[in-house]
């Protein structure tokens, strides 16, 4: 790109960027801040190390701020420690203040939120990189020279205009996607997808709009008015195309979009990265944009959705409405009580217990970590299995399961410990419908054919705790696992009903 | 820095993203969603350079109000991981 300066920018034809010297010792420094990102990632291969990963995590950030604050620093010929003038700590004075803002409010909010909050929580954290990525942007366009960005002639240049213009972009889009998100996990706006006509075509225009305006900024020569424009125009628009990317994705896909914005808020950082033409910036950014296409790749394929349809959203739209499949509610199906689950579980060799959205819901994880507690007295071995898009974001069973002492190696995948149903005396479903549907696997007209499930079917007995047996799983369709005969429907809240069951078994 | 230089950086962290985020246990993908949360405030760096600077008044306060967005998810980002990741426990033996 910057080879194509000259010719893009005829007007001052002598102008070439100005190559600042960095000091090798700053550059140094955030490199090695970079590096211990990526070990505070490395540590989370195992619970065991992962701590110090976060304690790695830390570090580096506080070397990379401590660097940026020394740079600002003057330091004096032949001296090593730096000289600030009245107005240098005045400015610090206000920068500190500001951390102090910031953290506090951070600290107390991480303190505070309740674990079944934490997709929230996530989703309200992207959006203020998002945010924090666009005001840093606005900032570098006001004031290029204090970020090196400017050529000799005073212009901005070509390369930092698109990577500055496409930071304030996806910041944008981060912004206003992960405020929609946090408002639907939050339950303030209905988790159902909005669908607005024509919306394909209204998010294709707008982000056509959003490019040929990045390069109309990139090409444009002086900074007249026009330009400011240009720059504003790409804000708006893009805090326009999140909101409308999110509103029509229902619930249920919310862990895609969580860690799609997560994706994105890594992406914004690296563009700024480019922009300041700081390593740490951009090993970061790289590193969680990874890690959030990852996680939205594995939810996709836990989904067997592609993620072109996550995107495209509708999915969901039936939930709780009579779909198709309610009509068959007529079949019969048993109905258990909870003397008749704590008898039966009590007898049992193993009991695999199969958590969903519906325990966090209920906040039914301490009572169920409690019955898993006594069954183990009655000599039960007692597993958790857990499906990758169980709950709303990644992982967030195994965060509430731990939250409730239950040990991380009594919790397993999906893949892991499949194999073990066929086994098992007993599955016990709580919270969770979709993950244990076996249409699944032979269905081929059903819209969650070739989702990876549990195989609940073969386990001698299965228990579903359910609210009634009215309501459909989150993709609108019926279950065949209601109506097995190996099946015991204990309709009732999680919560009360697993109360239940520990009285019965304390009996 | 020159532009290519930067690149060789970006892709190569990439790629070692895309590594080292394959092999995080599933069970940690709630942490790891906060810790990413966290460091990719490292954008602080950007807000704290426009603060100090004392060419533009307009600039200066949209770096101000930056670091306190930033502060807020990297003090709250760690703070909620380290927090999650002191739940994980493995079995007592006995």
């Amino acid at each position: 790109m910057a080879l194509l300066a000259p010719e893009t920018m005829p007007e001052p034809a002598l102008a070439v960027p100005v190559i600042h010297e960095v000091n090798p010792w700053v550059a140094l420094a955030y490199l090695v801040a970079g590096v211990f990102f990526i070990l505070a990632l490395r540590g989370l291969s195992s619970p065991s190390t992962s701590r110090q990963g976060n304690r790695f995590g830390m570090a580096g950030m506080a070397i990379a701020v401590f660097t940026t604050m020394l740079l600002k620093a003057p330091v004096p010929e032949g001296q090593f420690l730096p000289e600030p003038t009245a107005a240098d700590l005045a400015t610090l004075v206000q920068i500190l203040i500001a951390i102090a803002i910031g953290g506090g409010i951070g600290f107390v909010v991480a303190r505070r939120i309740q674990m079944t909050a934490m997709p929230q929580l996530v989703a309200a954290f992207h959006s203020l990189v998002g945010l924090a990525a666009v005001l840093v942007g606005l900032a570098a366009w006001l004031n290029p020279g204090a970020f090196d960005i400017v050529d000799t002639a005073g212009q901005i240049l070509v390369t930092s205009r698109i990577e500055m213009a496409l930071g304030i972009a996806i910041g944008a889009i981060t912004f206003s996607g992960s405020v929609i998100a946090f408002l639907k996990l939050n339950g303030s706006m209905s988790g159902s997808p909005i669908m607005l006509p024509g919306r394909h075509v209204i998010n294709l225009g707008v982000l056509a709009a959003i490019i040929v305006l990045v390069a109309a900024y990139a090409l444009s020569g002086a900074g007249g008015p026009g330009e400011g424009l240009l720059i504003v125009w790409i804000t708006l628009l893009a805090f326009i195309i999140g909101f409308l990317l999110i509103i029509p994705i229902g619930g249920a896909d919310m862990p895609v979009v969580v860690s799609m914005l997560n994706s994105y808020s890594g992406w914004a950082a690296a563009a700024m990265g480019f922009t300041l033409h700081n390593t740490a910036m951009i090993i970061t950014g790289a590193l969680v944009g990874a890690s959030g296409a990852i996680l939205s790749y594995i939810m996709c394929r836990a989904m067997n959705r592609s993620f072109i349809s996550v995107i495209a959203g509708g999915f969901g739209a039936d939930a709780g409405d009579a779909g198709p499949g309610v009509a068959k509610t007529d079949r019969p199906w048993k109905r258990g009580s909870a003397e008749d689950a704590a008898y039966l579980m009590k007898e049992a060799e193993t009991v695999i217990i199969i958590p969903g959205y519906g325990m966090a819901v209920a906040q039914a994880q301490h009572v169920l970590r409690e019955m898993g507690d006594q069954l183990k007295e009655h000599g039960v071995s007692v597993k958790y299995a857990i499906h990758p898009v169980a709950g709303r974001m990644p992982g967030h069973m195994n965060v509430l399961l731990a939250e409730a002492n239950v040990p991380y190696d009594e919790v397993f995948e999906l893949e892991d410990i499949n194999s073990e149903f066929a086994q098992a005396d007993v599955a016990f479903i709580i919270g969770a419908n979709d993950v244990v549907n076996p249409a699944a696997k032979t269905d081929k007209s059903s819209p969650i054919y070739g989702m990876p499930v549990f195989d609940v079917d073969k386990a001698k007995q299965v228990f579903f705790i359910k609210r009634s047996m009215g309501g459909v799983g989150y993709a609108g369709v019926d279950n065949d696992v209601f109506y097995m005969d190996q099946t015991m429907m204990l309709l009732s809240d999680a919560k009360k009903m697993v109360e239940e069951i520990n009285k019965a078994l304390a009996d | 820095m020159n532009f290519i230089a930067i690149l060789s950086i970006f892709v190569m962290a990439c790629f070692v993203g895309y590594y080292v985020v394959w092999s995080v246990t599933p069970a940690l993908h709630t942490p790891l969603m906060a810790v990413t949360n966290a460091i990719s405030s490292v954008i602080i760096v950007g807000a704290l350079i426009a603060a100090a600077a004392s060419e533009s008044p307009t600039a200066r306060w949209l770096g101000l109000v930056g670091i306190v967005l930033a502060s807020i998810n990297i003090f709250g980002g760690f703070a909620v991981t380290e927090r999650m990741l002191a739940m994980y426990k493995k079995k007592e033996r006995k």
